[in-house]
């Protein structure tokens, strides 16, 4: 009962700020309702007990990746795209793209639904893995993933070394 | 009244966040915005993998948000550098007014 109340506010939450960043004016507006959005994902995290993912959530992307967001904001100067035209001239052709991937999803989850219905039993049983989440997860991560993981700091090397080369005047 | 919360309610969440990315990519003509879009489909991704994760009873999919979140950090900072040097040489972020390459 107060998962499902929960839940119903989260997905609220996450839904009107997704679309909320999709059409405001302001691109500050955009990032802070993107922001609202993110919070309302933590949220659904934290319902299915996700505690980790939850805390990297709130840190990383509410308080690293929307940050550099709105830093980009200010130094790109986003006035005069402000009072432009916000959408593209050909829009129909976007939205019938969206459409289109819209009743494929409705096709996908009305013909699998039946494969969706989670007995109550297992849905006890991964509630609560033995030793907490980040325990569990850590071992499973530096145990079986270590060679992605070993991958993913390389990613954030060359990540690094993209972003100073792209935001450097002269090299 | 109110029904129990399944893996399909996330997974129907989860396809209409990525719609709305994906009319944001479309449709807006702010790179800015194109990327907060393209953050939301990643978020999206992370729910459904994060809800089969808890469908299945184990942590596959949570490690796998992980790295999808390590792949949305560096796309982000890639990509907001690309933006910043495309804003000194062109003075626009809007997508339909970069046509360097055409003629």
């Amino acid at each position: 009962m107060t998962e499902t109340v929960f839940f119903y506010s989260f997905a609220a939450l996450t839904l009107i700020g997704a679309i909320l960043t999709v059409t405001l004016k302001n691109a500050v507006h955009c990032a802070i309702a993107l922001i609202a959005s993110l919070a309302g994902v933590a949220g659904l995290y934290l319902l299915q007990q996700a505690e980790f993912l939850f805390a990297v959530q709130i840190v990383l992307y509410i308080g690293g990746i929307m940050v550099l967001f709105l830093f980009v904001i200010m130094l790109v100067n986003l006035d005069d795209a402000a009072k432009e035209r916000q959408f593209h001239r050909n829009w129909l052709a976007g939205l019938l793209c969206a459409g289109a991937t819209a009743g494929l999803f409705t096709l996908f989850l009305t013909r699998g639904a039946q494969s969706l219905k989670l007995p109550a039993q297992a849905a006890q049983e991964a509630a609560a893995p033995a030793g907490g989440n980040v325990e569990s997860l850590s071992l499973m991560l530096f145990r079986d993933y270590l060679v992605p993981f070993e991958l993913a700091s390389l990613l954030l090397l060359v990540a690094i070394v993209g972003g100073v080369m792209m935001a450097k005047k002269r090299i | 009244m109110l029904e129990p919360i399944t893996t399909g309610h996330y997974l129907v969440l989860s396809a209409a966040m990525l719609l709305i990315g994906t009319i944001g990519i479309l449709l807006r003509r702010n790179a800015v915005i194109i990327m907060m879009s393209i953050e939301l489909i990643l978020n999206a991704v992370n729910v459904n993998l994060v809800a089969f994760s808890r469908h299945h009873g184990h942590l596959h999919g949570q490690i796998f948000a992980i790295f999808i979140i390590c792949v949305a950090v560096a796309e982000a900072a890639v990509g907001l550098g690309i933006l910043i040097a495309l804003f000194r040489n062109k003075e626009t972020v809007l997508v339909d007014e970069i046509d360097l390459l055409k003629w």
